[in-house]
C-alpha cells in the first residue's frame, strides 16, 4: 500500500474539530464543515456520539455526508425521526444537546456569529442565507464549537450583525443574558484552534496547526490577535483519521457527483 | 372535506392573490408541482412563509408572485445562494420583497402556535442577538410565573398551506413519512390546504402512530406523481442533486432565469409537461 498523501489544511481543520467531540456527546450538527467533522468523530474515536440534525433525525449515522440538512440518508439511518418543531422544543430547548457544532460566514473576537448580512441590514452588501437553527442552538446547546476557514474577511473585530450570540462584549456579558448554554468554547479553523479566555472571553489561540506561523494566523484575522501563554501544536492527523475522512469524502463525491466541503 | 381534483383546479379555486401562503417540506417532499402551477396561473402579491425558501420560492419570487417572505434559512442547500431571492432583496427585482426573518426553532414553533390556535409561540432564544432589533416579529415577554424573560413570536396562520405527501386514500386521508419538517403543523395552522400526493390507494394501511392528515383537515388532494421533484419523496425517488446544482447557473442572471421560466413553466401545460421539457433539455446536454 502506498503512503498517504500529505494532509491539507482543510483536512487538518476537520480532524481537529472531530477530536473535540466525545463518545458521550449529543451533538446538534450544522450542515457543511460541522457535519463532516461530526461524522468523522463518529467513524473514528466516538462511535457512540449521537448526531441530531435540525430537520428531525436523531441518532443519524449517514454513510455519505448529506448535501442538505434533510437528506434521506439521515432519516434512514436515524434512531428516530421527529418533527422539526419537536427537535427544537424537546431535544434542544429541553436540554438534551451537549454540543452544538456550527459554522459561520463571519465571527468576531468574542465569537459572536453572523450568518445574516455583510454590511448594513437594510442595504446589505451581501445578503447571506440567514439564521437557520443557529440562534436557538447558540442559546440552548450545552456548549458550542465553531468550525470555519480563517480569513481576515471572516474573522473581524466586530461582526456586522449578531445572528447568534457568542460572548457578546466579553467578560460576564453572556452570563448576564441568562441563557442556559455556555456558548462557544472552541473555534477550529484551517490554521489554528482558539478558545475564549476564561475571564475576558476574548478568542485566544491555543494551538497552531503544523507548519502554521503566528504571523500567518494574524494575517488572516481582522483584529490584534491574542495568543495563549503556552501555545501548543495540534497533532497532525493520524493515518486512521486521514484515511477515514478521505473514504467518507470519496463515498460522498460518488453519491452526489461532486466534492463536498472538507 | 378533501376533494380529489386536478392540481390546476385546486390552484384555481383555492389560491388567491394576496394570500399568506405556506408551502412546507424540509428538503423532503417540497411541493414543486404546486409552486409551478401557482406561477403558471399568475398569482400575485403573495406573502410566502417557509422555513427554507429553497428553489421553490426562488422560482416564485423570480416570477413575481411574492410581496413578502417569512423564512428562517434562505440558501440553496449545499450549493450556495438563492440568486432570485438575493436579486429581489438587493435590487428589488422583479419587485421589492419585504423580509421577515426568524430562526428555525422560532418559526417551527410559530406553526405549532398557529395549529394550536394561540396568538404566539414562546421560546428561550435571541437574548443578545440583533434579529429582534430589526424585526417586529420577535419580542420579549416575562413569564407570569417565574419572571424569566423569554422570546415571543407571532403564530403563523396561513390562508393556505400546500404540502406534498406520499399517499392518499380515495376519501382524501393523507399519509406521509420520513423527514416531516412542519408539514402537519402548517396544514393544521391554515384555513385551507392543498395536498399533492405520489399515489392514491384504496387503503393507507398505516400504523397507529403514523402521520396522518384526516380528509376533513384538507381542502383538496391532487394526484401528481413526482410532484416533489427536484426534492425527494422517501420511498419513491431520490433528491435530484444535479438539478439543485444546475439551478445556480440558471438562476444567476435575470435573462437565463426568464428563459428557463418561460420554457419550463409558463409554456408548459402542467407538471407532466414540465418534466417532459426538462428531460428533453437534459438529453440535449448529454448529446
Amino acid at each position: 500500500m502506498s503512503a498517504l498523501a500529505p494532509f491539507t489544511a482543510a483536512e487538518m481543520m476537520t480532524v481537529a474539530a472531530a477530536r473535540l467531540l466525545g463518545n458521550d456527546d449529543v451533538c446538534f450538527v450544522g450542515i457543511g464543515l460541522p457535519s463532516a467533522a461530526a461524522n468523522l468523530a463518529r467513524l473514528t474515536h466516538a462511535p457512540g456520539v449521537v448526531l441530531i440534525y435540525e430537520s428531525g433525525p436523531i441518532g443519524a449515522k449517514p454513510d455519505v455526508l448529506p448535501l442538505s440538512i434533510g437528506d434521506g440518508n439521515l432519516a434512514e439511518t436515524a434512531d428516530t425521526v421527529v418533527s422539526t418543531s419537536e427537535i427544537f422544543r424537546y431535544w434542544l430547548q429541553g436540554g438534551r444537546v451537549t454540543v452544538g457544532f456550527l459554522s459561520a460566514a463571519q465571527i468576531d473576537r468574542f465569537a459572536n456569529i453572523n450568518t445574516t448580512v455583510i454590511g448594513d441590514y437594510e442595504h446589505p452588501e451581501v445578503r447571506l442565507p440567514g439564521a437557520g437553527g443557529a440562534p436557538e442552538i447558540a442559546a440552548c446547546a450545552g456548549k458550542v464549537i465553531l468550525v470555519l476557514r480563517q480569513t481576515a474577511r471572516s474573522f473581524v473585530e466586530r461582526v456586522d450583525f449578531i445572528t447568534s450570540v457568542g460572548h457578546l462584549d466579553g467578560g460576564e456579558a453572556r452570563k448576564q443574558l441568562g441563557l442556559p448554554g455556555q456558548g462557544p468554547v472552541a473555534v477550529v479553523t484551517d490554521l489554528c484552534l482558539m478558545a475564549p479566555d476564561p475571564v475576558t472571553k476574548e478568542l485566544t489561540v491555543t494551538y497552531l496547526h503544523p507548519g502554521v506561523s503566528r504571523e500567518k494566523v494574524q494575517a488572516a484575522t481582522g483584529w490584534n490577535l491574542r495568543f495563549a501563554d503556552a501555545v501548543g501544536q495540534s497533532p497532525a492527523p493520524n493515518a486512521s483519521e486521514l484515511e477515514t475522512l478521505r473514504q467518507l469524502q470519496r463515498r460522498t463525491a460518488l453519491a452526489h457527483g461532486r466534492t463536498p466541503d472538507a | 372535506m378533501a376533494e380529489l381534483t386536478s392540481l390546476r383546479a385546486a390552484v384555481e379555486s383555492l389560491v388567491r392573490d394576496g394570500d399568506l401562503l405556506a408551502m412546507e417540506g424540509f428538503t423532503h417532499l417540497i411541493p414543486f408541482a404546486a409552486g409551478h402551477e401557482i406561477i403558471r396561473q399568475g398569482r400575485r402579491n403573495l406573502a410566502l412563509v417557509r422555513m427554507t425558501p429553497d428553489l421553490i420560492y426562488d422560482q416564485m419570487i423570480g416570477a413575481g408572485c411574492a410581496r413578502k417572505l417569512v423564512f428562517s434559512w434562505g440558501g440553496n442547500p449545499g450549493v450556495g445562494s438563492l440568486h432570485r431571492l438575493r436579486d429581489a432583496v438587493e435590487h428589488g427585482w422583479p419587485r421589492e420583497l419585504e423580509l421577515e426573518e426568524h430562526g428555525h426553532g422560532d418559526l417551527s414553533n410559530a406553526y405549532v402556535a398557529g395549529a394550536s390556535n394561540l396568538p404566539f409561540a414562546v421560546l428561550r432564544a435571541y437574548a443578545g442577538s440583533d434579529l429582534p432589533r430589526y424585526s417586529n416579529a420577535i419580542r420579549f415577554i416575562d413569564c407570569p410565573f417565574t419572571g424569566e424573560r423569554l422570546a415571543a413570536v407571532p403564530s403563523v396562520r396561513p390562508d393556505l398551506a400546500v404540502i406534498h405527501a406520499q399517499k392518499a386514500d380515495r376519501r382524501g386521508n393523507v399519509l406521509l413519512w420520513g423527514i416531516l419538517g412542519v408539514q402537519k403543523e402548517a396544514v393544521l395552522a391554515a384555513r385551507r390546504a392543498i395536498v399533492t400526493v405520489e399515489e392514491v390507494v384504496h387503503e393507507l394501511e398505516a400504523w397507529p402512530n403514523a402521520c396522518i392528515l384526516p380528509h376533513w383537515t384538507v381542502s383538496a388532494v391532487c394526484l401528481v406523481p413526482g410532484g416533489a421533484h427536484p426534492s425527494y419523496a422517501h420511498g419513491y425517488y431520490e433528491r435530484d442533486n444535479q438539478f439543485y446544482q444546475s439551478w445556480d447557473a440558471i438562476s444567476r442572471d435575470r435573462e437565463s432565469f426568464q428563459q428557463w421560466l418561460k420554457r419550463h413553466i409558463l409554456d408548459t401545460e402542467d407538471f407532466e409537461d414540465f418534466r417532459r421539457v426538462l428531460q428533453e433539455g437534459m438529453a440535449k446536454e448529454v448529446r
